[in-house]
């Protein structure tokens, strides 16, 4: 017997995690920076985690959004291989795009050709994800993504003998390059190995993983503890002006990838780095 | 202590602003990004009038998000600089003395200031729901059709920046930095 959800509901469901998502800041990431306000030693780095602090805490209370740049809705959905969607799934997920922005007044950030540039309005289309799974259960997530920040990311095809040094000096590279722009304290999302394309999606899903939790392979969750050291050795700091917050947090995915290969994309997020995902 | 600006600010004024100074700034400043610049840029190019009076103008680069009933504006923090350097150079010319962002400028947008008498203010990247609260009122003076990207006129008291550019080319990105790494 196939479980079936209406599109109606699923449309309902991405309208109001659109609104969640960028009125209310994740609490791991509230809690990531308030452990580097604490152990920030540079007085004016503390002033700007400070006022960070101030306005995520406006964003809760009034329920207005944390960030003018509400992004394009990124929405990842997994459908369990029992469920019957009643309707079409792919234009009920823009329509709760749609309605969660306009009603929510968010605002309408995208252009329905990047060479003629006209917005379309409404904040769609959003850019969905798939994935089919075992079960009978739906599972949505929409990440607003600013592109402040994802002005910053950096895809590079390394070659195998570049190996772990290389994976290392390219992420120190697209974060120093980056410096100032995407709003630091940033989030950086790695995806490492699989194809060109296979190692951007990977790194844009480790900005999905909660900062609570590590890599479950300890080589890997050792990578990510490294390289936010070696990150917040840089001095870059908050929004630019110098001290140790340069980074909260490092997530790395991975994947088996060719012989000839080892890719890697670097996936750059600001301190409002939003999700809020829903099981149907 | 902050140094209180009033708008519009005159280039003398903006030579004596100096890079790492906090300022607290009241009165009229326009917002434009990418596509309103686009376009000002264009009737400079045509020799036309523009919608705004640049002189000694403030322009803040935002794209606010919509304001809700019995609100001046939405959240409205700033957004990355350098998409506009290639416009900020003719509107630094046409007589614009302050700009508001985020993020690095280029050696072209740095010469205009030094040549002209500008700075580059820096409001804190990802505070919209803060800064709006220094927005008293907000009114769209073209470009409707841009939504978002429309050129405003706000009215706003004590909107907090920090001087990352001054008029003589120093900036506070290499010079915080540097002080923070050589810290005793």
């Amino acid at each position: 017997m196939l479980r079936e959800i209406s599109a109606q509901r699923i449309t309902e469901t991405v309208k109001h995690l659109c609104i969640e998502a960028n009125c209310f800041l994740p609490q791991d990431m509230k809690d990531r920076i308030q452990e580097s306000f604490e152990a920030e030693p540079w007085p004016q780095a503390r002033e700007i985690l400070e006022r960070i602090i101030e306005n995520y805490q406006i964003a809760d209370e009034t329920a207005r959004p944390i960030c003018q740049d509400t992004g394009m809705a990124c929405v990842f959905v997994t459908v369990g291989q029992e469920v019957h969607i009643d309707g079409d799934l792919t234009e009920a997920i823009h329509e709760g795009v749609r309605q969660g922005y306009t009603e929510g007044f968010l605002r309408k950030s995208v252009v329905r050709d990047p060479l003629d540039r006209v917005n379309t309005g409404d904040n769609t289309p959003a850019m969905i994800y798939y994935d089919i799974v075992p079960g009978d259960k739906v599972e949505i997530t929409v990440a607003p993504k600013g592109f402040g920040s994802e002005n910053m990311s950096q895809v590079k095809m390394l070659k195998p003998s570049d190996g772990l040094q290389g994976v290392k000096d390219f992420i120190l590279k697209v974060v120093e390059d980056a410096g100032p722009n995407p709003c630091p304290p940033i989030v950086v999302g790695v995806g490492v190995g699989g194809t060109f394309d296979k190692a951007a999606f990977m790194a844009k899903k480790a900005l999905m993983r909660s900062s609570d939790a590590r890599h479950p392979e300890p080589f890997w969750a050792q990578l990510e503890a490294e390289m936010l050291e070696k990150i917040n050795q840089l001095g870059i700091g908050p929004q630019g002006f110098g001290g140790k917050t340069t980074a909260l947090c490092v997530n790395i995915e991975k994947c088996p990838t060719h012989i000839a290969g080892l890719p890697i994309a670097v996936n750059i997020n600001c301190h409002v780095t939003r999700h809020k995902t829903e099981v149907l | 202590m902050p140094i209180s600006i009033k708008t519009p600010l005159t280039r003398d004024a903006a030579r004596k602003l100096k890079s790492g100074d906090s300022c607290l700034i009241s009165g009229v400043i326009y917002t434009a990004r990418d596509a309103a610049h686009k376009r000002l840029c264009e009737l400079v190019e045509q020799g036309k009038e523009l919608p705004l009076d640049v002189k000694d103008s403030v322009i803040y680069f935002v794209g606010p998000t919509p304001a809700r009933p019995g609100e001046a504006i939405g959240s409205a923090g700033p957004t990355t600089s350098y998409r506009m350097d290639a416009y900020s150079p003719t509107m630094i010319a046409q007589g614009q003395t302050g700009m508001i962002g985020k993020g690095k400028r280029n050696d072209e947008v740095i010469a205009a200031m030094k040549e002209h008498g500008a700075v580059y203010f820096g409001a804190i990247g990802g505070c919209g729901a803060l800064l709006s609260k220094c927005i008293k009122k907000a009114e769209v003076i073209a470009y409707d059709d841009l939504g978002a990207e429309a050129i405003r006129r706000l009215e706003v008291e004590d909107f907090p920046v920090v001087v990352i550019i001054d008029s003589e080319g120093n900036n506070l990105y290499e010079t915080g930095r540097k002080a923070y790494l050589e810290r005793g």
